[in-house]
């Protein structure tokens, strides 16, 4: 690996300030420091943020669950607060790469490097989360803008989010086989503002399917879905399956989520 | 340079290192712990997984300051004090759990945080969690075997 220099402040401020003089930081590092070895990404200074002990933990909050930023895959997965309040995001965690990543990856670290084929940032977008950072509140549907796009600043970092707990929700995804990335993946979502639906591995981002949505609303069952068609072209295609492929598997994978989400 | 102070294999650690040491090379080049392999150098392969702070991790894919203060142990760790091996090593001796032998090291340490974690873990489960560790001789079926032996001793 490159040369570069490593800070490990023990307070946000610290690290909001190394931050906005630069610094890159790092979460659990799984993505950032294997781009940093292919030099897809080369920053001169790292900020680890695992000193900082109030960016971790799990608490619920009322009607909501808050994980902070720095709660590991593992730690929401086998969380018995996070499965009793919203299973499907339990399951979604214990899902991620593997069990190795799990237990270094963190929420915070996936949701801004929103990879357009990451799990996380398709719970988000369908549960309606509020992400709360070192500046403001950001919803989910202002937060994630496209490939590897978020609303942050630079000096700007995620503290904690915030889930408003579902009536009924559930994710599952196509893994691409060696990964584990979604080459699609479907989160549904009956929430008390109507159905959310998030679909993630379309290539461009995470984003939002208005005619699942629609179809649920009215019922919410696998078969108000299958018909419900995907316009391939707004989707990209790779080595690992077409945009028509993909096109097609949000459909199925999202009968399926509405299966498991009924029970 | 910067220090890193943590506990290997039981025994407190002080390390002047670079601050691009990843933690495998710490254990490997300053520690001269050379079980854990590095294999593919990119977080794929599992054959440099050592168990931090209770979970197993790739140590390739994680820089040795992140690590200030974890209880980090290797394949060196875990046999008892006297040599007897570990349940997982002596199943994985008596299964043939192993060809090359080069991911061994990584299989064990991960499989002894599987079990550390379900205990009752089906066959099935065995594979899900083995996941993020490649034998390149594909010898998994011995492997798994190996799992379920010291699955049934530890439980005994």
């Amino acid at each position: 690996m490159y040369a570069f220099t490593f800070e490990r402040p023990a307070t946000l401020a610290d690290a909001a300030k190394l931050a906005k003089a630069g610094g890159k930081l790092l979460a659990g590092g799984q993505t950032l420091l294997a781009s940093m070895k292919l030099r897809l990404a080369a920053p001169e200074q790292l900020i680890d943020l695992g000193g900082i002990r109030e960016l971790a933990g799990i608490r619920k909050e009322g009607n909501r669950l808050v994980i902070g930023a720095m709660t590991r895959h593992a730690d929401v997965a086998e969380s018995k607060e996070v499965q009793t309040a919203i299973p499907a995001l339990a399951e979604l965690a214990a899902r991620i790469g593997d069990k190795q990543v799990r237990a270094m990856g963190t929420l915070g670290g996936s949701l801004a490097n929103n990879d357009p084929a990451a799990d996380y940032p398709a719970a988000a977008l369908a549960l309606g989360a509020t992400l709360v950072t070192t500046q403001r509140e950001i919803t989910a549907d202002d937060f994630f803008q496209g490939l590897f796009v978020t609303a942050l600043n630079e000096s700007e970092l995620i503290t904690a989010v915030r889930w408003p707990i579902p009536k009924r929700a559930a994710y599952i995804k196509f893994p691409q086989p060696a990964s584990r990335f979604a080459l699609i993946g479907v989160f549904v979502a009956q929430t008390d503002g109507g159905v959310r639906v998030a679909v993630t591995g379309g290539g461009n981002g995470v984003f939002r399917h208005a005619e699942l949505e629609r179809a649920l609303d009215k019922s919410f069952t696998p078969a108000a879905v299958a018909d419900v068609k995907t316009d391939a072209s707004e989707l990209n295609g790779d080595l690992h399956g077409s945009a028509e492929y993909r096109a097609h598997l949000i459909g199925v994978m999202a009968q399926r989520a509405v299966a498991k989400a009924v029970g | 340079m910067m220090k890193v102070e943590l506990n290997v294999n039981g025994k407190p650690v002080t390390a002047d290192v670079p601050e691009n040491t990843l933690l495998v090379h710490l254990l490997r080049e300053h520690l001269r712990l050379t079980g854990t392999h590095v294999g593919c150098d990119t977080a794929q392969c599992g054959a440099c997984t050592v168990i931090a702070n209770g979970r197993s991790i790739k140590s390739c894919n994680v820089l040795a300051a992140q690590m200030q203060g974890a209880q980090i142990t290797t394949i060196e760790g875990v046999a008892a004090a006297d040599g007897t091996p570990h349940p997982l090593q002596a199943a994985f001796n008596d299964c043939h759990g192993l060809q090359c032998g080069y991911c061994t090291p990584g299989m064990v340490m991960s499989a002894i945080d599987l079990l550390a974690h379900n205990k009752n873990a089906s066959q099935a489960e065995i594979r899900e969690q083995l996941e993020g560790n490649f034998c390149r001789c594909t010898g998994y079926q011995n492997i798994v075997k190996a799992v379920q032996q010291a699955q049934k001793t530890m439980t005994a």
